[in-house]
């Protein structure tokens, strides 16, 4: 099996993008790539897109060919592969495009992810969220996204003590974060009365423990690692993924205050590359909501169980603490174009690992982390890169 | 060989509205009105129910206090209400699947204004008695809707009572029942309309008022009784003063009449209104007691019924789910304009 | 919500059919085809067999941004529920003041409008949990 590096990323503005459209997005961050790789577009063998619902925000499936022939490709006639998985999908898109170079089939393969969000209402983006949850046994009994996130964080207060306080000191620090982080949704700080004062969502939730609804996309080249030196001095080599599903419904999880796919897509990731949670230094974990980058802080064994929120709270996965978690800002402040989340949070490790993460750099990263989840739990992803230097 | 009730059940929505909360909304002295209608408050359903849940919840109370029963030998279930949710479309195929009769069985709705539950107490009456099935099941359910500012916004209200009739297990013999009907027009909805209209003081003494005195006095020549011979009598309730006015027009008093009278805090459930009144009584009756209970529907017609517990009251778990007098008091009062939300009287966005 | 994806569920929806493992014995709610458990071992051995409908609440949330068919009832509390039987669901406990709810609350099962579609179209019906008494 032949190693992978990354060679390229892009990425487009997150947040509001009313004057763009998916496709324009797509071509965007993939074109951006495209050039920091400086690559050809001769170059590339396949395309590989993350997408979890075009069909239902913007009516349009089949994006995967659509974005390559608006990107100019249409006359290289290249394998275009759509992948889906919930919130995961660009995770996973990552991991086959990865495969497929290990395998030797393609050398290089750009990766993108996007979703266009706004096209719709709010309520009609809220159900559309929900559609990666059990539809039949879950929502049609009026569990919402943010309900069942919010039904874990009250049992994990429950049962190991977290407070409102520390969900929120999630919040604050990743809009700290997004605030140094040019291409963010939000650049603005916030406080913890700030969230705690915000309109109630689904209780103990409230408006700012929820990422927003964004436009945006993000896009990577991989090429075999034999070759990826040809193009750049500075690859970044894939070293271990991990994926792993669960039961769909939160309901039907050996436990509501633990995701177990974040668990074994961890163990799974970290066994490939042969490293343990100490030895990362930068993670972007799928913070959807505040409670779920404190069960994946914990899943992920950067803390010991239960103590994800009071960790948040004393600054221990702060930018440059223990273990700088969210620098990007995170889906909550970065935002979150479901699709292009898990390419996004590759964006952000390479962009650290490479040294290249401006006023959010952190010192000395070798190891980085992507934790992505689809739906509830059902799937996690996890992806560890380091610098092939 | 005698039918009757093999068991029973009944449900109230737990919401109220005070006249007093109506009457402030239309300018109308409210508590003066529910003072004149003798109605002290009113249920009202909560936004996911409908006659349909209501006559699922009364159906599977009754069959919880008999375990004997399975619904599989319940052979009819008809559902009688002015208010189906569907124009067309049983409720009581529903009802019959949620309680799992379906699917050997018949199945229909009726409507009679106030006294569709009642017509279908007698049809499965006569259809056991004809061997045509074991056990019919006959349930009177409504979420009647008064007009918005109309009178009869003080006491449209809703509830739900669901008779199990046979001619074995019994827990009170129907010895005797008859109907006195004629064609006065009095209340009526016409179709696709959404409220209903009344002809005012004509709905007493020309309508409720001589066609429930002339069944109650054929009830009465019937079985051979006097009114001295009951020890409850209930009578429709459109509100809290036709029927104490019509019993002791009749010769009843206040004490016979107070348990079924539950009118006073729910106000007028329709197709509900005299069977959750029998409900009542059956909750605390006693082996060897005579009710006495004339029903009325507008449009118009009564049904009367002279019934006698039987010992098998006793055999029955009374206790199982909750009583009415429990479901009475079970009360959250809302203000009018939830009522209004949740009665869907304001006009929404389409889509 | 097209109507056979709905009416095919009503044995569940309405009376809480479940399926129980002819291997393990475990329940399972909806109905399985496959022990999650047991797998090959349990095919063809899955038996329908209903709940009694009585749980107590192992975690809830009062919706405040609700989906159309809860719109009316919002703020509303959901549920996921323990049943006697061991496995859990999740449904919108009815008729619970919002300051009353809490972990370990005994619940029964009551039967309610879940939806429609839109106001000419078919009901929808199920179960939700309510205080148990």
């Amino acid at each position: 099996m032949r190693e992978v590096s990354v060679i390229g990323v892009g990425e487009t503005q997150f947040g509001e993008l009313w004057d763009k459209s998916f496709r324009e997005l797509g071509i965007e961050a993939g074109l951006r790539a495209i050039q920091d790789a400086e690559i050809a577009a001769e170059n590339v063998d396949a395309i590989y897109v993350g997408n979890m619902s075009a069909g239902k925000f913007i009516d349009q499936e089949h994006v995967a060919a659509l974005v390559a022939d608006y990107a100019g490709l249409a006359d290289q006639h290249l394998p275009t592969i759509r992948v889906e998985g919930g919130g995961a999908c660009g995770a996973i898109a990552i991991q086959q495009a990865a495969m497929a170079i290990a395998s030797g089939v393609h050398d290089i393969v750009v990766v993108g992810g996007a979703e266009k969000m706004t096209d719709v209402g709010d309520v009609e983006a809220a159900r559309i969220l929900s559609s990666t949850t059990d539809q039949e046994w879950e929502s049609v009994f009026g569990a919402t996204f943010a309900g069942l996130f919010a039904m874990m964080a009250r049992r994990h207060m429950f049962e190991y003590g977290t407070t409102r306080e520390q969900l929120a000191a999630v919040a604050v620090k990743n809009h700290k974060h997004g605030a140094l982080n040019p291409v963010a949704q939000f650049q603005k700080e916030i406080t913890v009365e700030m969230v705690l004062g915000a309109p109630r969502v689904a209780e103990p939730l409230g408006v700012f423990d929820c990422a927003p609804l964004s436009d945006g996309a993000a896009a990577l080249v991989l090429c075999s690692r034999d070759k990826a030196r040809k193009f750049t001095d500075t690859p970044i080599d894939l070293i271990g993924t991990g994926q792993a599903s669960d039961f769909l419904a939160v309901h039907d999880r050996r436990e509501l205050t633990t995701m177990d796919a974040t668990v074994i897509a961890g163990k799974r990731a970290f066994h490939a590359a042969r490293k343990t949670p100490n030895d990362v230094k930068v993670a972007e974990v799928h913070d959807n909501f505040t409670i779920s980058e404190i069960m994946a802080i914990e899943d992920l064994r950067f803390v010991p169980k239960g103590k994800g929120g009071f960790a948040t709270e004393d600054g221990e996965t702060a930018l440059n603490a223990r273990v700088s978690v969210n620098t990007s800002g995170g889906l909550k402040a970065r935002g979150y174009p479901v699709g292009a989340t898990g390419v996004a949070q590759a964006v952000e490790i390479v962009r650290q690992l490479r040294g290249e993460a401006g006023k959010r750099q952190v010192t000395d990263a070798g190891l980085g982390l992507t934790h992505t989840l689809g739906g509830t739990g059902g799937t996690a992803v996890v992806h560890l890169f380091a610098r092939g230097d | 060989m005698k039918a009757g009730i093999v068991s029973y059940g009944g449900y109230v929505p737990r919401y109220r509205i005070l006249p007093k909360e109506i009457g402030a909304v239309w300018g109308v002295d409210g508590e003066a009105m529910g003072k004149g209608l003798n109605i002290r408050a009113k249920s009202v359903p909560g936004p996911d129910e409908d006659v349909i849940t209501m006559s699922v919840e009364a159906a599977r109370a009754a069959l919880k206090k008999a375990p004997h029963l399975d619904p599989k030998d319940i052979g009819a279930i008809y559902v009688g209400s002015e208010s189906h949710p569907y124009a067309v479309k049983p409720s009581a195929t529903i009802v019959a699947e949620a309680i799992e009769a379906a699917p050997i069985m018949t199945a229909a709705d009726y409507e009679f204004a106030c006294k569709a539950g009642t017509a279908a107490m007698q049809s499965t009456m006569g259809l056991t008695l004809s061997d045509m099935y074991r056990y019919g099941l006959a349930i009177g359910a409504d979420t009647s809707q008064g007009a918005p500012g109309d009178a009869l916004e003080y006491s449209a209200s809703a509830g739900a009572a669901a008779f199990v009739i046979g001619k074995d297990h019994l827990i009170a013999s129907i010895d005797q029942t008859i109907s006195y009907t004629t064609d006065t027009p009095d209340f009526w909805r016409r179709e696709g309309q959404a409220y209903p209209s009344h002809g005012g003081r004509f709905t007493g003494e020309p309508a409720y008022f001589k066609h429930v005195v002339s069944c109650a006095n054929l009830l009465f020549k019937r079985a051979g009784t006097r009114p001295e011979d009951y020890d409850f009598a209930v009578f429709h309730q459109p509100n809290g003063k036709f029927p104490v006015r019509v019993g002791k027009m009749l010769g009843f008093t206040d004490k016979q009449m107070d348990t079924g009278l539950l009118v006073r805090e729910i106000g007028n459930t329709y197709s509900g209104a005299i069977m959750v009144g029998l409900c009542a009584i059956l909750d605390i009756a006693k082996p060897g007691n005579r009710i006495f209970a004339v029903g009325y529907g507008s449009g118009a017609g009564s049904d009367g019924f002279d019934i006698t517990v039987t010992g098998g009251l006793e055999e029955i778990d009374r206790k199982a789910g909750r009583t009415m007098r429990s479901m009475v008091e079970d009360v959250k009062f809302l203000d009018y304009a939830t009522y209004a939300k949740y009665r869907r009287k304001i006009r929404m966005r389409e889509g | 919500m097209a109507i056979p994806r709905f009416w095919r569920e009503i044995p569940s929806r309405y009376n809480l059919v479940g399926s129980k493992c002819g291997n393990c014995g475990t329940l399972d709610f909806p109905p399985r085809l496959v022990c999650p458990r047991c797998g090959r071992r349990s095919m063809g051995k899955m038996e329908r067999r209903k709940l009694a409908g009585r749980g107590t609440v192992v975690s809830y949330t009062i919706i405040h941004d609700a989906p159309k068919d809860f719109d009316m009832m919002k703020p509303y509390v959901l549920a996921i529920v323990e049943m006697e039987e061991g496995l859990r669901m999740t449904s919108q406990v009815i008729d619970v003041e919002l300051g009353d709810i809490k972990i370990g609350m005994p619940v029964e099962v009551a039967f309610r409008k879940l939806g429609e579609e839109g106001e000419a179209g078919v009901i929808h019906y199920g179960y939700k949990f309510r205080p148990a008494r």
